[in-house]
C-alpha cells in the first residue's frame, strides 16, 4: 500500500466517490481547467467531464445556492472554497438555506462545501482564517475538520454521504507536510466520531486539525519529564462527541483545549462550557484553553509564529496545569 | 430523489395547461433563439407585453443589448407630475391600461381561461379570509397580501407543466394555488397550526413540496435566485426537460445573490425564468431607491439574457410571456428575465397602513384591477355570463369554509416537537450517524 498525503487523500475521496455515485458533482472556482489552486481538483475534469466538476463564476453565495438547490434535487454536489476564509461571501445561503432547510420543511439537504483552513503558511488575513466557530452556531449543519490523510479521506466519504449539509474544513499546512498509509477498502470515517489519538494518564489535550501534531510533538517533549498526555483528535466540531470529551475528563480530571482560532466564541469555548456542565465533579484543575488571540491573523513571519499556538506554548501550559 | 407525485387541482391544471401550451410551443419553436420582442412586437395592438424586450439572447457585438421600445409608451423616467421621479418606474403603465384595456391575446381556450379566473378569485378570497383570521387574532406572526398581483403569480405559474419547479415569494400565494397548494395548508401555516405543511416549525408561504414542484423561500431576499439556478441545472444534468421558475421583487433586484445567481445561471445557461415583479415598493422603500433605471428588465441585458417586459395586471399576457421563455429555457435557450409591471395594493404586511403611497397612486392602480380586468375580458369575449363567473366565486365561498373549518380545527404543535427534526437522519446503513440526530 502506498503512502499518500493529506492532500491526495482528499483528492482520493472525491474521486472514488464521483466513481462510485453519479449524482456526486463538484463546483468551484478553477476546479476545472486549472484543477484547483492547491491541485486538489488536478486530473478531475478530464476523467469526469465539464458537466461534472464545474468552473463558477467567483459567486460563492451563488456557488452554495446553486449547490443548495441541486442537492434538494437529489444530486450530491461538493463547493469547494479556493480557500476556505471565502466561505464567508455565502453566509446567507448557509446558515439561513442550507441549516435549517430540514427543520422548516422537511427538505433534506446533502451538500458538502470544502476548503483550505488556517494558518501558518504566511497567508494573511484572509488565506488564514479557521471559520467553524462562525458555523457551529448553526442548527442543522454538521462540521468537520480532519488531522490525518485517513480521516481526511474517511470523513469526506462520509460527508459526502451524508443527507445534511457538512461542512469540510480542511488545514492547508496539512496538505503535503503529512503522509500516511491509507486504510484498506472504502476507509469511511463516521462523523460525529473523536478519536483517541494518543493515551495518557497525566493530562487530556482535546484538539483537532493541525493543531493535533503540534500536541503529539509536545506529548512526546513531555513524555522525557515523566508527564504522560492524552490527545483527543475531535475531528469531527459539529455535532461534538460528547461522550469522548467527559472520557478523557474523568480519565486525567485535566484537560487543556487546544485549537487555531480566535479565543472569544471559539469551539474551544464550547468544549469547555461542556466539561463545566457534564464533567466538572471530575475535574482537578480549571479546564484551560490554547487559542490565538483574538486578532486578525497576521502576515509577517514573527507576527503569525507569536499569533498561533506551538509546542513552547503548550508545554508551558501543559507544566502549568500539570502543577495543580 | 424526489419523485413529483399526484397533484390535486394543481395537476389537472398543469397537464391541461400543458395541451394548451403544445400549440403555443410549436410557435415558439420558430422563434427559439431570436429576441422574443420581435414576436411579440408583431402581435396586435391588444398585446398586452407592453414594451421591447431589452437584450437578446445571443452573445456577440451584434447582440449588443438596446433600449428599444416596439411600441406603447415610453417607458424612461418622465419628468411630470409629482411626487419627484420617485415612481419613474411605474409610469411607463400611467394611463395605459385600465378597466377598459384589451387584455393580451391569448391561444388558452375557453375552460382554461376560466380556470386562470378561478385561481386568481381564489388566490383573493383566501387572503380576504386570512385578513379575518389575522384580525380575529388568530395568525400568530404577520400576514402578507398579494392583492393586485395576482394576475402575475397566476399567470406566469400557468405556464409551468407539471415536472417544472417554482420557487414562490411572500406574494405568490397565486402561483401555489396553482400548483396545488391548497388553501387550508396556507391558513393553517399562518395560525401555526400541528398539521400544517410544516407542522408548525415554518409560517406564512414558507413550505415547500418537492412532490408539487414547490421550494421553500427564505426571507432574504435574492436567495432563492442561485437555489432555483441549482435546481435547474440539477433538472439539466439529471435530464429531467425541467424549467425552475422563481420570483423576485423590485427591492429584492437590488441583491449580491440576485446579480450572483442570475450572472451564474447564464454563464451555466440553465433553465431558469426569473418575473421580476415590479410592484412599486419594496416596503416603504420606492423604486427610485433601489435602482437609477427605470425598467428592472433593463437588468438582463448584463447578464446577456432575454429581458422582457410585461403588464403585470393582465394574466394572459403574463402567462403568454412566461410560456415563452419558459419553452426557450426548456429548449436549451437558457434564463430569462421577465419584469411583471404591477402594484403591491396595501401595505407591506396587514399591519401596514401604506400612508407612505400616494393615495391617487392606489387610485390609479385600482382602475386596472387585475380580476376586474379579466373578468371585463371574459364577457366582453363572450367567454361567460355574470351568472357563471357569480356561479365560481360561490363555489369557492363554499370551498373556503369548509378549508376554514378544517384549518382551524388542527391542534397547535406538541411543544416537543421544538427539538425535532434538526437533521435528516441517516440512512440506516450508517446507523452510528442516526443515533445523533439532534445534537443536544
Amino acid at each position: 500500500m502506498s503512502v499518500v498525503t493529506y492532500l491526495e487523500a482528499i483528492r482520493q475521496a472525491m474521486w472514488e466517490e464521483m466513481e462510485r455515485d453519479p449524482r456526486v458533482f463538484l463546483l468551484g472556482q478553477d476546479v476545472g481547467t486549472y484543477g484547483g489552486p492547491f491541485r486538489v481538483t488536478a486530473g478531475m475534469l478530464e476523467r469526469f467531464g465539464p458537466e461534472r466538476v464545474i468552473d463558477t463564476p467567483i459567486s460563492e453565495s451563488a456557488m452554495v445556492g446553486a449547490a443548495i438547490g441541486a442537492a434538494m434535487m437529489g444530486m450530491l454536489p461538493i463547493v469547494e472554497m479556493q480557500f476556505i476564509d471565502f466561505i464567508s461571501c455565502a453566509f446567507n445561503q448557509i446558515i439561513n438555506f442550507a441549516g435549517p432547510n430540514h427543520y422548516r420543511w422537511g427538505q433534506k439537504v446533502p451538500l458538502v462545501i470544502r476548503g483550505p483552513a488556517g494558518g501558518n503558511v504566511h497567508g494573511s488575513a484572509f488565506h488564514s482564517q479557521n471559520p467553524e466557530s462562525y458555523f457551529q452556531h448553526t442548527p442543522g449543519l454538521k462540521i468537520v475538520a480532519p488531522g490525518t490523510a485517513a480521516d481526511a479521506r474517511g470523513l469526506l466519504k462520509a460527508a459526502i454521504r451524508d443527507p445534511n449539509p457538512v461542512l469540510f474544513f480542511e488545514h492547508k499546512y496539512l496538505y503535503r507536510r503529512i503522509k500516511e498509509e491509507l486504510p484498506a477498502g472504502d476507509g469511511v470515517v463516521p462523523i460525529g466520531q473523536a478519536r483517541l489519538a494518543r493515551a495518557g494518564r497525566d493530562l487530556s489535550v482535546i484538539t483537532y486539525g493541525a493543531m493535533l501534531h503540534l500536541a503529539l510533538e509536545a506529548a512526546d517533549r513531555l513524555a522525557a519529564e515523566g508527564i504522560d498526555l492524552e490527545i483527543l483528535d475531535l475531528r469531527t466540531v459539529k455535532p461534538l462527541d460528547e461522550e469522548a470529551i467527559i472520557a478523557t475528563v474523568r480519565k486525567t480530571n485535566k484537560v487543556i483545549v487546544l485549537t487555531e482560532e480566535q479565543l472569544t466564541g471559539s469551539v474551544a469555548g464550547e468544549v469547555t462550557a461542556r466539561i463545566a456542565e457534564r464533567g466538572f465533579a471530575w475535574l482537578d484543575a480549571p479546564v484551560m484553553r490554547l487559542c490565538c488571540p483574538d486578532t486578525p491573523v497576521p502576515y509577517s513571519p514573527t507576527l503569525e509564529e507569536f499569533y498561533l499556538p506551538n509546542v513552547e506554548k503548550l508545554v508551558e501550559r501543559v507544566r502549568e496545569l500539570a502543577g495543580y | 430523489m424526489a419523485k413529483r407525485g399526484s397533484v390535486s387541482s394543481g395537476k389537472k391544471a398543469g397537464k391541461k395547461a400543458g395541451k394548451a401550451g403544445k400549440t403555443t410551443g410549436k410557435r415558439t419553436g420558430k422563434t427559439a433563439g431570436k429576441t422574443i420582442a420581435k414576436t411579440t412586437g408583431k402581435k396586435d395592438p391588444g398585446d398586452g407585453v407592453v414594451a421591447a424586450a431589452v437584450a437578446a439572447g445571443a452573445a456577440g457585438p451584434e447582440a449588443r443589448p438596446r433600449g428599444r421600445r416596439l411600441r406603447g409608451p415610453r417607458l424612461e423616467p418622465s419628468s411630470a407630475s409629482a411626487p419627484g421621479d420617485d415612481l419613474r418606474g411605474l409610469r411607463g403603465l400611467r394611463g395605459l391600461r385600465d378597466l377598459r384595456a384589451r387584455l393580451a391575446p391569448t391561444e388558452l381556450p375557453r375552460e382554461r381561461q376560466l380556470e386562470l379566473y378561478r385561481f386568481m378569485k381564489l388566490n383573493r378570497m383566501v387572503e380576504e379570509r386570512l385578513g379575518n383570521l389575522y384580525r380575529q387574532g388568530k395568525v400568530v406572526g404577520g400576514l402578507y397580501s398579494s392583492r393586485g398581483q395576482e394576475a402575475t403569480s397566476v399567470g406566469s405559474a400557468y405556464a409551468l407543466e407539471p415536472q417544472d419547479f417554482m420557487g414562490p415569494l411572500i406574494r405568490n400565494l397565486g402561483s401555489m394555488l396553482v400548483r396545488g397548494v391548497q388553501p387550508r395548508e396556507v391558513m393553517m401555516q399562518y395560525m401555526a397550526k400541528g398539521g400544517s405543511p410544516t407542522g408548525g416549525k415554518d409560517g406564512n408561504t414558507h413550505f415547500g413540496d418537492l412532490r408539487r414542484g414547490l421550494v421553500a423561500p427564505i426571507s432574504m431576499l435574492g436567495a432563492l435566485i442561485p437555489v432555483m439556478a441549482g435546481v435547474a441545472l440539477a433538472g439539466k444534468m439529471q435530464g429531467k426537460n425541467l424549467v425552475a421558475l422563481t420570483y423576485i421583487g423590485d427591492g429584492g433586484t437590488s441583491t449580491g445573490d440576485f446579480h450572483e445567481g442570475l450572472n451564474l445561471a447564464a454563464v451555466l445557461q440553465v433553465p431558469l425564468v426569473v418575473i421580476a415583479e415590479h410592484n412599486g415598493y419594496a416596503y416603504s422603500t420606492p423604486t427610485a431607491r433601489q435602482m437609477r433605471i427605470p425598467d428592472i428588465a433593463i437588468r438582463a441585458a448584463a447578464y446577456g439574457i432575454p429581458g422582457e417586459i410585461v403588464d403585470g395586471n393582465d394574466v394572459l399576457a403574463v402567462h403568454a410571456v412566461t410560456r415563452r421563455a419558459v419553452e426557450r429555457a426548456r429548449a436549451g435557450g437558457g434564463p430569462s428575465l421577465i419584469e411583471a409591471k404591477t402594484f403591491r395594493m396595501k401595505g407591506h404586511a396587514e399591519h401596514d397602513d401604506a400612508g407612505y403611497v400616494p393615495p391617487e397612486l392606489f387610485e390609479s392602480w385600482r382602475r386596472r384591477d387585475p380580476i376586474e380586468r379579466f373578468e371585463r375580458h371574459l364577457l366582453a369575449g363572450g367567454l361567460a355570463t355574470a351568472e357563471e363567473l357569480a356561479r365560481i366565486t360561490a363555489a369557492l365561498d363554499a370551498e373556503l369554509v369548509a378549508e376554514m373549518d378544517q384549518a382551524l380545527a388542527s391542534p397547535m404543535p406538541p411543544p416537543e416537537r421544538a427539538l425535532e427534526g434538526v437533521y435528516a437522519p441517516a440512512p440506516a446503513a450508517e446507523g452510528a450517524e442516526g443515533a445523533k440526530v439532534a445534537e443536544r
